[in-house]
């Protein structure tokens, strides 16, 4: 209906434009080039607007994709296209041995640490959402581990749990708490732990933030309310809190989900997928059988045996997002 | 704080003693638990060697600070590793990225937000399905796409490919700018005979500024953050970024230099801080507006 409206406006601003002299603008749809009249149409400005996002994104995702799906049906190893196989690569890693305590891995990682973030990521929001002095200091402090390269940062955290020189082993020893050092990374048992342990730490500032942004929005008076009726601060958690942050939870724990279980960095740096391929992700397996053994068909199929599972936290996404927005 | 209940969702109930149990002594955890990390960082890149490595159950161990401050892994940094180039790759990366990001995150957000047009749904829906493909899934074919392009050991290969999970966010976050703004903004130039372009460029963009800085700084950290591609993609010591470089230059086999890895990890941490500092409420803007979409 406004399309239409704003057509007839371009199209008399002739007449329009004389009555009112005021303009800024001074009859410029009138005196247009061919090229500058389609502009005006909003299917070729929009086409036109979404042009470059469309190009790059086709080729640098689209493209990559596709490549990606025939990579993982070949042979293929650096410098060689190899031949097509159908489903042998994907065969031979779902009998992989260290393949299945890569899925295994990374369906524990992502759990674990996911509930360890929302958990301490509402704690801290919590926290953040009263008053006190030095709020606004404390509140950009936290996003800390989120701004730093993680890499970075996840060095500081091999060297805290350096098998020699631990400063964490250090302190737990002078308290009394332990006799001898902690394997943190070189246990097999404990790795998979330290790892969570830091992903948790670099993770959940990010919840902690938009749980804030999202508490700030929650009227006050509805707290007051239920504390007059003498609702405990855990029921007026659960029964006030909760529910009308649930919105603001799910996107943000979707997203995570997703970042978790794609991650690479942090086993990259602490582990190396070590010791005795006990800490291995996807990611971080697809990287040492493509990049590193050269096996670039394998590799890619361990990567897209990623897909499934994303592509179920996009469509759960998408279908929350379509659902609270038509609401 | 002394005892002052404040208003609201601050309102505090209880003695004295409650609130410190529930309150002070939980952040005060929260906040060393999150920041020691950055305090070992600082006191391992001051620390001579001969204190780095000693026994951790040794009597006149003082770990958590050093009475002989040194620049000598600083030094080393800069003289015996290309950290100045990696900085300035890092940097350029980054800048060109955001750029670029916010180019057709402009344009893209606007026709989204604004025309009617086909197929609008569909790329609006597959824009935001891209901001959820994780690099990981993609970087096997994508590094063969990018030795096709001849682009490997470049920093374009890493100038073109880091705005595919930029655009999608920065397109996402201008679109919400976008439609809060008034469409008789833009009608009133239309009827003043602006064209569709100039109103635009002259009225919408300039009253998004806050969303444009928003979605820029929020850009620019992530690329500066970007691990797996530049790691893939680039070889040559003197075309790396910061964190590659420091993961591939600063280990030699087994041997890890600590002191200079952590004086790179907080020389390579210290520009992003820095921008954040200056803009935290636009990047915590940013970041909201980044998962609401």
């Amino acid at each position: 209906m406004s399309k239409a409206r704003s057509r007839v406006i371009a199209g008399g601003a002739g007449q329009a434009a004389e009555a009112a002299r005021l303009t800024a603008f001074p009859r410029e749809t009138t005196t247009l080039g061919i090229f500058a009249r389609l502009l005006e149409d909003e299917r070729v400005l929009g086409s036109l607007l979404l042009l470059p996002t469309v190009v790059l994104l086709g080729l640098f995702i689209a493209y990559p994709f596709v490549k990606g799906v025939w990579l993982s049906l070949t042979s293929a190893t650096v410098g060689n296209p190899g031949e097509f196989v159908w489903f042998g690569n994907y065969v031979k890693i779902w009998n992989d041995s260290i393949f299945q305590r890569a899925a295994a891995n990374t369906f524990v990682y992502t759990g674990v640490a996911t509930v360890g973030k929302l958990a301490l990521g509402m704690w801290l929001a919590l926290l953040l959402n009263r008053h006190f002095r030095g709020k606004r200091l404390v509140r950009a402090s936290m996003l800390l581990p989120f701004i730093v390269p993680t890499v970075l940062s996840t060095f500081a955290w091999k060297w805290m749990f350096d098998p020699t020189f631990s400063v964490l082993n250090w302190s737990l020893y002078h308290l009394g708490f332990i006799q001898t050092r902690i394997g943190w990374l070189t246990d097999p048992t404990m790795a998979l732990g330290s790892v969570i342990l830091v992903n948790i730490w670099r993770g959940m500032p990010f919840y902690a933030i938009t749980l804030l942004a999202g508490l700030q929005t929650v009227n006050p008076e509805l707290h007051e309310a239920a504390a007059i009726d003498g609702a405990t601060g855990w029921q007026r958690f659960w029964r006030i809190t909760w529910p009308l942050l649930l919105p603001v939870t799910m996107v943000v724990t979707l997203f995570s989900i997703i970042q978790t279980f794609a991650d690479f960095q942090l086993v990259y740096v602490l582990t190396g997928g070590g010791p005795a391929n006990a800490t291995h992700l996807f990611a971080t397996y697809a990287y040492q059988i493509g990049i590193n053994t050269g096996l670039l068909g394998e590799g890619a199929a361990v990567s897209l045996a990623m897909f499934p599972m994303l592509f179920l936290i996009v469509v759960i996404q998408l279908w929350y997002i379509r659902r609270v927005e038509g609401a | 704080m002394a005892g002052r209940a404040g208003s609201g969702a601050g309102m505090v109930e209880g003695s004295r003693w409650h609130k410190w149990v529930f309150f002070h002594v939980p952040l005060m955890v929260f906040v060393v638990g999150t920041l020691f990390p950055f305090y070992w960082m600082l006191v391992t890149a001051f620390r001579p060697d001969g204190e780095l490595y000693r026994p951790w159950r040794a009597v006149n161990n003082t770990p958590f600070w050093t009475t002989q401050p040194t620049l000598e892994h600083a030094i080393y940094l800069f003289k015996q590793t290309m950290f100045a180039t990696w900085l300035w790759n890092t940097m350029f990366i980054a800048l060109l990225s955001t750029l670029i990001s916010l180019f057709c995150g402009l344009l893209a957000g606007y026709a989204l937000a604004r025309l009617r047009f086909p197929l609008a749904g569909g790329l609006g829906t597959s824009i935001f399905v891209t901001y959820l493909v994780p690099p990981t899934l993609l970087f096997i074919p994508l590094a063969n796409i990018i030795r096709d392009f001849r682009l490997g050991d470049t920093p374009w290969s890493l100038i073109l490919t880091y705005p595919t999970f930029l655009i999608p966010f920065c397109t996402w976050l201008l679109m919400g700018y976008f439609k809060t703004i008034p469409k008789e903004l833009e009608e009133c130039a239309r009827i003043d005979g602006a064209t569709r372009v100039r109103a635009m460029i002259q009225i919408i963009f300039p009253i998004a500024t806050p969303g444009i800085l928003s979605a820029g700084i929020f850009a620019f950290t992530l690329s500066w953050n970007e691990f797996i591609y530049a790691l893939v993609f680039l070889s040559s010591p003197q075309q790396k970024t910061v964190p590659v470089g420091v993961v591939s230059e600063l280990i030699r086999g087994d041997v890890f230099f600590w002191g200079p890895l952590m004086a790179g990890a907080l020389l390579g941490s210290i520009p992003v801080a820095l921008i954040y500092s200056f803009f935290v409420e636009h990047y915590v803007a940013g970041l909201t507006g980044a998962v609401k979409g």
